[in-house]
């Protein structure tokens, strides 16, 4: 299934940040989300996993297709990595965790405590969660962040693979993931002419 | 949604806090009464239901900011309600674990704490089951408050503050429920509008705390 | 032409303009009349001596106090269902008038009790409600102050004022139980507005009108503040980004 977006507003706060932000994305291709920081990528983002309102516009996925991940990972430092894992399996139904532990190689820490893990270690873990959730469009906000160069790599090939099974992927990211099916999408395009803010206390004149 | 309180209650155990803390507080105020009013029985005996309850719901009030700000502040939240799970059953799940880790274990002392304070001898079952009626409700509207404050940087003490008003019903009935039994005279009204309180905040509360989650994350 | 019109702010700002100096006027005149009509120009109670006028505060401001929750109840529901800022904003506005009325119906009481019940304060049923209904008031405005996105700060004190409204009504009853279950039926009632004297009654009824167009006067009054706040901030927010 491919991904249609279009003219989608996006609000941080009170202000419009993005209008008219109108894309689409084929089944097995990626989109790089580029734009100098507060140009409203994480918000974007937000918006389309159904996190924030939708002032305006239209996405013809479901939310319930997609699979976010941000910033924050949602790793639980109490609890050991393999207790991390089947909490978010058992979460989205699927009850396997083998594939995301093989991809990322994460069988050694299995038993650790996720508060005795480096940063690229929890990235790692916290990246692993989108196999778990069995979703096909992933939503990732800044996935490469503290991760070293060859688990960026070894990150890209899970992407690939994704796709390759006819998954979509919609990536915030600054680094070249180097992937083969990707395109590039600017968003400060879709900065909105400050006569677009559709504030009703904008409308009119009263003293 | 299993795995979510199992995880609930796995962390508050090892996070050492829980229901450790709550207790500590709850024998704390129950000791400080009698520095307050005096070692007098007759004085104690005739406030100690009052005591009891309005200890257990003050300790039941200290670990509410921690129901949902520690899943905010690490990303959880937002990955929850992304997920198939619906947010009014994520919240009643949180409900139910701070429940199990603060309510109850309040509840099984209360009747121990009740010797210290020379509660009544008709009033020990019934703290033990007005409490065990009544806490769940307390920690509802606690989820209720802690979905309201998520989102704000020192919510601690406007948590208190939003969530104590919605307890006076609760602590009125349920302390009646104790006041009465204590007497002798029936208590049966009390103790049913007790857990009417409690089936409506089951009801009711799960739909208004995921509206207020659902604010503060956009 | 709806109602729902004068949701926009501009329409809003245009008719409160056009109405609040004359609700001003007839609020004055109303509190004028009730107030020294009924301080001067009644007899005194046979019972209570004069100190039976302080009813003509006491009572509508209590009856304000609950009014106003209820306006707040529904700006808060219209909030939510239609997402009007100045439905909001309205709420937000007759909140602190809401809390002083309780407050002068508090203090008025205290003062009529001393002198009747020879107490100023006693854990009647009428009292502790008011009691409650100002730390609902307190929540309330506590929630509007501590929150900066206003939209958000909208949908969750109307939410608090949604589930505060079922609260302090069971509370209300609560307190019925719990004070009868002491004191064997209140021994300190409050109730008059039935018993009290046409002499008393018309003054009494100005009084009221006097205080509810006081209120809507004071409810314009701080709307448009607000509804101006709102637009400094959107203005200077369109500044930030030209």
């Amino acid at each position: 299934m491919d991904l249609k977006v279009s003219d989608l507003g996006c609000r941080r706060g009170e202000d419009l940040i993005l209008s008219g932000v109108s894309f689409g994305v084929k089944a097995g291709r990626a989109l790089i989300l580029r734009g100098p920081n507060g140009s409203g990528k994480t918000t974007l983002l937000r918006n389309l996993v159904g996190l924030s309102r939708r002032p305006s516009g239209a996405v013809n996925a479901s939310t319930d297709l997609m699979a976010y991940a941000a910033h924050a990972d949602g790793i639980k430092s109490q609890l050991t990595v393999e207790e991390n894992l089947r909490f978010w399996a058992q979460v989205f139904g699927t009850n396997d965790i083998d594939a995301a532990v093989e991809h990322f190689s994460l069988e050694p820490l299995l038993r650790r405590h996720a508060q005795h893990l480096s940063a690229g270690q929890k990235r790692r873990l916290g990246l692993s969660r989108l196999l778990l959730t069995g979703r096909p469009i992933w939503m990732l906000d800044e996935p490469t962040v503290s991760l070293d160069v060859e688990n960026v790599k070894i990150f890209a090939e899970m992407i690939e693979n994704h796709l390759a099974t006819g998954g979509i992927a919609v990536i915030a990211t600054h680094v070249d993931l180097g992937l083969k099916n990707a395109d590039i999408l600017e968003i400060s395009q879709f900065r909105p002419r400050h006569d677009e803010q559709q504030n009703p206390f904008l409308d009119g004149a009263f003293s | 949604m299993r795995a979510l309180l199992t995880r609930d209650l796995a962390l508050a155990l090892r996070s050492g806090g829980g229901f450790g803390l709550s207790l500590a507080f709850f024998l704390i105020v129950t000791m400080f009464v009698p520095f307050g009013v005096g070692p007098s029985s007759a004085t104690l005996s005739l406030i100690a239901p009052g005591i009891l309850w309005i200890g257990a719901l003050l300790a039941c009030l200290l670990s509410l900011d921690r129901i949902f700000q520690l899943d905010y502040e690490d990303g959880t939240l937002d990955l929850l309600v992304t997920s198939p799970l619906p947010m009014e059953g994520v919240v009643a799940m949180k409900a139910l674990a701070h429940w199990l880790t603060t309510g109850l274990p309040l509840t099984l002392a209360a009747p121990l704490f009740g010797f210290l304070l020379n509660l009544p001898s008709g009033g020990y079952l019934w703290i033990f089951l007005s409490l065990l009626v009544g806490t769940p409700a307390l920690s509802f509207l606690g989820a209720f408050g802690a979905a309201i404050t998520v989102g704000l940087k020192r919510g601690g003490l406007l948590l208190s503050l939003l969530v104590l008003p919605l307890y006076i019903p609760t602590l009125i009935f349920g302390t009646q429920t104790v006041v009465l039994a204590a007497k002798g005279l029936d208590n049966q009204t009390a103790f049913m509008m007790l857990a009417a309180l409690s089936l409506l905040t089951f009801a009711l509360i799960p739909f208004a705390a995921a509206f207020a989650v659902r604010v503060n994350l956009r | 032409m709806s109602l729902w019109e004068y949701a926009n702010p501009v329409r809003f700002m245009r008719l409160s303009d056009r109405v609040l100096p004359a609700v001003s006027v007839l609020a004055v005149v109303g509190l004028a009349i009730g107030l020294v009509w009924g301080f001067f120009f009644t007899p005194d109670d046979y019972k209570q001596g004069a100190t039976v006028k302080i009813i003509f505060l006491h009572v509508p401001s209590a009856m304000m106090a609950i009014n106003i929750w209820g306006m707040m109840l529904v700006t808060s529901l219209v909030w939510l269902v239609r997402r009007h800022h100045v439905s909001a904003l309205a709420a937000k506005a007759a909140a602190p008038i809401g809390l002083t009325m309780t407050l002068i119906a508090l203090f008025t009481g205290a003062i009529w009790g001393e002198p009747m019940w020879g107490t100023y304060w006693a854990w009647d049923p009428r009292l502790t409600s008011f009691m409650i209904l100002f730390v609902f008031y307190l929540g309330y405005i506590a929630l509007w102050a501590a929150i900066e996105d206003p939209d958000t700060a909208g949908d969750l004190t109307s939410i608090l004022c949604l589930v505060g409204s079922v609260f302090a009504l069971l509370s209300r009853y609560a307190v019925n139980f719990w004070s009868q279950g002491l004191h064997q039926g209140a021994s300190l009632s409050l109730d008059k507005a039935q018993h009290v004297d046409n002499a008393f009654y018309i003054p009494l009824l100005f009084s009221i009108a006097g205080f509810i167009l006081l209120f809507v006067a004071l409810v314009l009054l701080r709307t448009r503040t607000e509804i101006r706040l709102r637009r400094i901030s959107a203005l200077l927010t369109r500044e930030r980004q030209a």
